[in-house]
């Protein structure tokens, strides 16, 4: 019996090391992303974006120091499944000391992994996804996101299109929880209008002929429609096949992007979309980011790419304020000074809100015929200024910062 | 409305059409083979992606011979080039690996080709990198067609009438030679027919190979209006047994006939089930219940015909 208490007080001895340590030696970030499967260009892109943030922070390899921390780096692949994405995640807390979990594209796996990474007081930093239980009830001061809440690009949507005097706007969706929280986002600024009709086609959908034969007999001023991925480039050459976009304006969300666009082509002409970040900005930080980018990838970033670039200037900047009486057992002080500090984003200067969301600008973009003839995305109006997410309210107070 | 019921029977006719195109291929390889395919859908992915390589690659390569080729004749050399490519990976994985097959259960079959699933799936993103692939319809056959009032995507008339085509070559075929005779005694007798001599080892083959190319130009056909990426051809399979099942496993008049209802009845599910549902129930119970039937409906379709016809609609073995 000797032997299991040798064990008991080998294994207390191993966690009770961190806290001993006075400061931080190294720190770690783990990067998650899909990088398998039909989702791993978006995964491509979003660790494109990160390398290319680590390498303008000077940080080139293990032991580099971003923000004057020797840091460590890795990478894990969620395979776009919610345990998969927790198994990586409770095994880089558990064995390899994580810090910051940073990355992330699917709200339902970051809500399976953020429980593993607040209760250890890492930190979690989303660069895409903003569910809504993580902006409200479940907030916490650990939790912090370069992207968006979930709601804020739909709202801008609603707004853009109430502005421009829309009477009557045909939704298109996919039925699973996003989809429904982007229409319900969307509504929730859409006025003077009415809604002419709804399709929610399942995920993963490649034909949309049928929902198209619908809008067309509906007659509605324009159709708004979320179509992430695959079933956005799919939808788009439908749309552009079926001539209906002769008399129906075409607006999307999280469809039409650099991402997509290079597969969609000439279809995608002429439709409008709500983002928060302009591609086509002038601000430094941005035009550095998309040369450099271009440069080194060949393709234009998408928004996964420019919101995963953010995240190392984004911890440089929290580590430089707060790196020198930091410790690895407890990273509040980080996740505090990051919401605080200013950081060069690609957005231009912005502030974070009690629980942890930007709250930026959003950007009505238009795809327009480039110089050379080839589709390009332009910046031709601001939508929001300053736009808080919805659901910061329901944060509880205790857990606001 | 008129109109929307015309368009709706056209886009359900359209989407009968194009499953019977991967189905055909399914329905013959478990029929007369007794082998479960998981991975027909890769190969019509494979198809789509062959296509998607050779449109892409043509017009250098046509140039640098000398020979300079409009978008419009690269759109048909990629699609010809495509459909034997697509025969001979057929072949190619039938004589390496699924021929070991045949003697084992189900169970070692759907292990292995699932396996094969997650092996193109993986293979194009190494081969031909993660980005969805395209190839662009040419422009001459790329507009919406005036159709009695209403317009429809000339494209998709063309898949309509080359699906048909593809039955009718299949049904004569099937019916009229010698091959498919073999075909059909295969698909009910199949011990008898190898008593008798025939080279069921060649057969095989050739039936794995019309199954491929068939998925194979199921993919070449619908790559120019869906994205062409990894794992597309999952969802396409799934559909595809629900076909099978429902017309028979090994007939392929019994596939024609239920990829159509299978078409017919998801199309107008999708477009008229809320509606319907709204006629009886409080809107908002309909908004949220008619998606959810809809995207049901043909697997409830599937329970009903086995519950009446548990062999299918079109039985083709019968012994």
């Amino acid at each position: 019996m000797k032997w299991k208490i040798w064990a008991a007080a080998a294994v207390a001895t191993t966690f009770a090391v961190p806290s001993a340590q006075a400061e931080v030696k190294q720190l770690t970030i783990g990067f998650i992303s899909t990088l398998s499967g039909g989702a791993a260009i978006i995964g491509k892109h979003q660790v494109n974006g990160f390398k290319l943030g680590l390498e303008h922070q000077g940080w080139m390899k293990d032991g580099d120091k971003l923000g004057g921390v020797p840091t460590k780096v890795m990478y894990g692949d969620d395979q776009f499944k919610p345990d998969v994405g927790r198994r990586v995640v409770d095994k880089w807390i558990k064995s390899d000391r994580v810090d910051i979990v940073a990355g992330n594209i699917w709200s339902h796996v970051l809500m399976a992994m953020s429980r593993p990474v607040l209760r250890a007081k890492r930190i979690l930093l989303s660069t895409n996804a903003g569910a809504s239980p993580l902006a409200g009830k479940n907030c916490s001061p650990y939790f912090i996101s370069t992207s968006w809440q979930n709601d804020q690009t739909p709202e801008a949507m609603g707004q853009l299109m109430s502005n421009e005097g829309l009477k009557s706007v045909y939704l298109m969706a996919p039925n699973y929880q996003a989809g429904k929280d982007m229409l319900s986002g969307f509504r929730r600024y859409y006025k003077g209008g009415k809604v002419a009709g709804q399709s929610l086609f399942k995920v993963g959908e490649t034909d949309y002929q049928a929902d198209i034969s619908k809008v067309k007999a509906a007659k509605p001023q324009a159709v708004f429609i979320f179509a992430p991925g695959g079933m956005g480039i799919a939808f788009m050459k439908q749309w552009a096949a079926s001539g209906a976009g002769k008399d129906i304006k075409l607006y999307t969300l999280f469809t039409v992007d650099w991402l997509t666009l290079p597969a969609i082509k000439d279809a995608a002409l002429g439709t409008f979309h709500t983002a928060y970040w302009a591609p086509d900005s002038t601000n430094p930080t941005n035009q550095k980011f998309v040369k450099d980018y271009v440069a080194q990838f060949g393709h234009m970033p998408s928004y996964f790419a420019s919101q995963a670039y953010d995240a190392p200037g984004l911890i440089a900047a929290g580590l430089k304020k707060v790196g020198k009486t930091l410790t690895n057992a407890d990273m509040l002080p980080l996740a505090k000074a990051m919401r605080r500090v200013e950081y060069a984003s690609v957005r231009g200067p912005y502030k974070y809100n009690v629980n942890g969301m930007p709250i930026q600008n959003f950007y009505k973009r238009a795809v327009v015929a480039g110089p050379d003839g080839k589709p390009t995305i332009k910046t031709v109006g601001t939508v929001f200024t300053n736009h808080k997410d919805s659901y910061w309210t329901k944060c509880p107070k205790s857990r606001r910062f | 409305m008129a109109q929307l019921i015309a368009e709706t029977i056209l886009n359900g006719v359209q989407a009968g059409v194009f499953l019977f195109l991967i189905a055909a291929g399914l329905t013959l390889v478990f029929g007369i083979m007794n082998m479960v395919n998981l991975a027909h859908g890769s190969l019509f992915m494979m198809g789509a992606y062959f296509a998607a390589f050779f449109f892409r690659e043509i017009p250098g390569f046509s140039e640098s011979i000398g020979m300079p080729v409009g978008p419009a004749l690269g759109f048909l050399i990629a699609i010809i080039l495509a459909l034997p490519l697509s025969l001979l990976l057929g072949i190619a994985l039938e004589f390496l690996t699924l021929r070991t097959l045949y003697q084992r259960d189900h169970l070692d079959q759907v292990l292995a080709t699932f396996g094969f699933i997650l092996f193109f799936n993986q293979f194009v993103l190494v081969v031909f990198g993660a980005e969805s692939q395209t190839y662009q319809l040419p422009e001459s056959i790329d507009f919406p067609f005036p159709l009695f009032g209403f317009s429809y995507p000339f494209y998709r008339l063309i898949v309509i009438v080359a699906g048909l085509l593809v039955a009718l070559g299949l049904y004569l075929v099937i019916s009229r030679t010698r091959v498919g005779m073999l075909i059909r005694a295969g698909a009910s007798r199949r011990e008898m027919v190898g008593a008798l001599g025939v080279n069921i080892t060649l057969l095989f083959t050739i039936v794995f190979g019309i199954g491929a190319a068939l998925a194979g130009l199921a993919g070449i056909l619908i790559g120019p209006i869906e994205s062409v990426q990894s794992g597309m051809g999952e969802s396409k399979l799934i559909l595809a047994f629900v076909v099978i099942v429902i017309g028979g496993i090994g007939s392929i008049r019994g596939a024609f006939i239920a990829a159509l209802v299978v078409g017919l009845v998801e199309v107008c599910g999708r477009v008229f089930m809320k509606d319907l549902l709204g006629l009886m129930l409080p809107d908002e119970f309909a908004q949220t219940a008619g998606p959810a039937l809809s995207s049901m409906i043909i697997y409830i379709l599937m329970a009903g015909v086995l519950f009446f016809k548990p062999e299918g609609l079109f039985p083709a073995r019968t012994g």
